[in-house]
């Protein structure tokens, strides 16, 4: 088992940022989900975001939207997206969970850390759950060692910033954009800035995330930011292969392209 | 607010902030334009001259005689005519201090959610009176229970999206308006149309609703020379409820009740009663009762009215539920379709469905409590948008009824 902070700090050490795969627990199907999240390891994928599939995810896009909406059909239940995280755990990458708050409150906030830690999951972010409103799972998850992953935004003041980033653990989710989930033709330039506001709030890795799709997207982010996410590219492909085996090629060269980004950051940043 | 419990956005454990990061700044910037607006005197000017020569308010309170007598077991029956608004319901309170608000912020777009298309109409209406371009989520099943209200939208320049999601109604709306509004916030404000969401919404717009509840006080204290035994409103997301509640929230021998909408039945499962049928979570932005289920993903509800049809209600109305200050009930499809026939016949008035739960609610209360009660409903919007409905469930023009046992 791999945690969220041996992840980055390997990747400090290789000089290249950290990369970041998400994809939605049960989608296509329960086994196809940690096959194609296999398949994101074995491709470079550093850290594994496992999504929770939620009735309401109002931070998403089309596509993260269509493959949630098959997982829950799927009948992927919140226990199941904790079994299967520990299976994708058992990769050896970090892996962590994305979800929306209600299915963890419902769940039982102190309960559901406590499994996902025995699971083997490390961490968990929280799209819609503010440091404000957090009380109660900050004590739950610190209690057993689950990173508290938090997001930041292009319109948070500087003091913003500074507060969600003394909440976070294991690193600190910069939102590149004003937007939803999906990929983007151009990231914007708005998340340097962004990455640069929060590195004089905290000493945490940054990853930057919501519209990655390429290589060259993952090499230009990775001048400046510890880490890059993505996750509607590889739905995308999965929604597009013929069948599992082709969803699985495809999410795996992805990875490899992704994570040949991650490693050229130099000559991006030389160039 | 002064009342205990109440801070910071909160009630009880209630309400809150549940939203993504990008939108703080966003309701920051909007709490702090309402309080600046609270203590402006012009604000108040502004928005008090629009409520008397473009709204029509105040609204009248009309002695509701013959279905008091007929149909309440001859308890009387005050009526605050929310319906003879200008648009046809209460919406249009909240929706004119948001517009003016957007206004003061320097929005130029407005973007709202609509269920039943009453909230959508308000919002596009005072959008063309201020000049600001506007977008209406609907869910695309609305958008055909409620095609009348959709024309009216686009007659008065709104875009109207049909949102194809999820269950495809308000809930759905809701939840693509905030995916809009957080990629364009800087020059769009989200008119929502009701006491819940991300603070401050509940209590901007239970605000801006109280003045029914205001100016119902003092109508009934001059028309009956007493207070109420109870005030009677539905409860969808609960903006019209609040808004009366508020004005009688401190006369603790005034009954506050809120019905909601029992669908075909709370055993059936399809329904939109929160409080008979559902239990606190998070849903769109604040923490209240929801219908979910046991893992925590949102049930669909149902009700013949729209405008009920929604799993979440307004924060504070949980609270109040949780401390008995109000009391919550569902009223099923049937009962509602009956007091909307009760209210067309006895009164001469087509109440919206929305409005029939809270009359359904009043018949229950007059016939418990006898000729000597005095309830006050909140008659909050008119029934032409209805009227298709009306003339289907009731076999009028020849049609067929699809659902015998309804009569």
């Amino acid at each position: 088992m791999t945690t969220v902070a041996e992840a980055f700090a390997r990747a400090g050490e290789d000089d290249r940022a950290a990369l970041i795969g998400y994809l939605p627990a049960g989608f296509p199907t329960r086994e196809g989900s940690v096959r194609l999240m296999s398949a994101m390891v074995r491709g470079g994928v550093d850290v594994v975001e496992v999504g929770l599939p939620y009735s309401d995810p109002l931070m998403d896009g089309p596509v993260i939207q269509e493959a949630v909406g098959i997982a829950l059909r799927e009948g992927t239940t919140p226990a199941d997206v904790v079994e299967i995280a520990g299976e994708v755990a058992r990769t050896g990458a970090a892996t962590l969970v994305m979800s929306y708050w209600n299915p963890i409150e419902r769940f039982g906030a102190a309960r559901f850390a406590d499994s996902l830690a025995a699971a083997g999951g490390c961490g968990v972010i929280t799209p819609d759950l503010t440091p404000e409103e957090a009380q109660e799972w900050q004590e739950a998850a610190e209690a057993c060692d689950i990173d508290r992953i938090f997001l930041v935004a292009p319109s948070s003041t500087d003091e913003r910033i500074r507060r969600v980033a003394d909440s976070c653990s294991g690193f600190v989710y910069a939102a590149s954009t004003m937007g939803v989930t999906g990929a983007r033709a151009t990231v914007s330039d708005a998340a340097e800035d962004l990455v640069a506001r929060v590195r004089r709030a905290t000493a945490l890795p940054v990853a930057v995330g919501l519209g990655v799709s390429t290589g060259d997207q993952a090499a230009q982010i990775a001048a400046y930011a510890d880490g890059v996410i993505v996750g509607s590219a590889f739905i995308r492909l999965v929604l597009e292969a013929p069948d599992l085996p082709a969803a699985e090629a495809a999410v795996e060269g992805l990875a490899r392209e992704l994570s040949a980004g991650v490693r050229r950051r130099r000559d991006t940043a030389l160039s | 607010m002064a009342e205990p419990g109440v801070s910071g956005g909160h009630y009880g454990q209630y309400g809150g902030r549940f939203v993504p990061e990008a939108l703080t700044a966003a309701l920051d910037e909007l709490d702090a334009a309402f309080r600046a607006a609270l203590v402006d005197p012009a604000f108040h000017a502004e928005l008090n001259e629009l409520q008397r020569t473009y709204t029509g308010r105040p609204s009248p309170m009309t002695d509701a005689v013959r279905f008091g007598q007929e149909c309440c077991a001859g308890a009387r029956i005050m009526l605050k005519r929310e319906d003879l608004n200008h648009t046809g319901s209460h919406k249009i309170n909240n929706v004119l201090g948001q517009a003016l608000l957007a206004v003061r912020m320097g929005k130029k777009r407005v973007i709202a959610e609509t269920g039943a298309g009453q909230h959508g109409v308000a919002s596009a209406t005072a959008a063309a009176l201020m000049g600001l371009d506007c977008v209406v989520y609907m869910g695309e099943e609305d958008t055909r229970r409620q095609a009348l209200n959709v024309a009216r939208m686009r007659l008065l320049g709104a875009e109207v999206v049909p949102v194809m999601a999820g269950s495809r109604t308000l809930k759905d709306a809701i939840n693509e308006a905030m995916r809009d509004w957080v990629a364009t916030v800087d020059e769009t404000h989200y008119i929502l149309g009701t006491v819940t969401g991300p603070s401050p919404f509940p209590e901007m717009v239970r605000t801006f609703q109280s003045v029914v509840g205001r100016e119902a006080r003092e109508q009934v204290l001059e028309a009956a020379g007493r207070f109420p035994d109870a005030v009677a409103a539905c409860v969808g997301g609960g903006s019209n409820a609040m808004g009366i509640f508020a004005g009688f929230m401190d006369d603790p021998g005034v009954q506050l009740w809120g019905f909601e909408a029992g669908g075909e039945g709370i055993e059936s499962g399809r329904h939109a009663a929160r409080f008979s049928g559902g239990s606190p979570g998070v849903l769109h932005g604040a923490r209240t009762y929801i219908l979910q289920d046991e893992w925590g993903q949102t049930v669909p509800s149902h009700s013949i009215s729209a405008g009920l049809d929604y799993p979440g209600v307004g924060p504070e109305h949980a609270w109040l539920h949780d401390t008995g200050r109000a009391r919550y009930a569902p009223v099923t499809d049937s009962e509602a379709m009956s007091a909307f026939a009760d209210l067309c016949r006895t009164e001469g008035i087509i109440p919206a469905i929305e409005s029939a739960h809270a009359l359904a609610g009043a018949i229950r209360l007059g016939r418990e409590w006898g000729p000597d009660a005095l309830i006050v409903v909140n008659l909050s919007g008119r029934g032409d948008k209805d009227v298709a409905t009306a003339a289907r469930w009731f076999g009028i023009d020849g049609a067929i009824v699809e659902s015998a046992e309804g009569r």
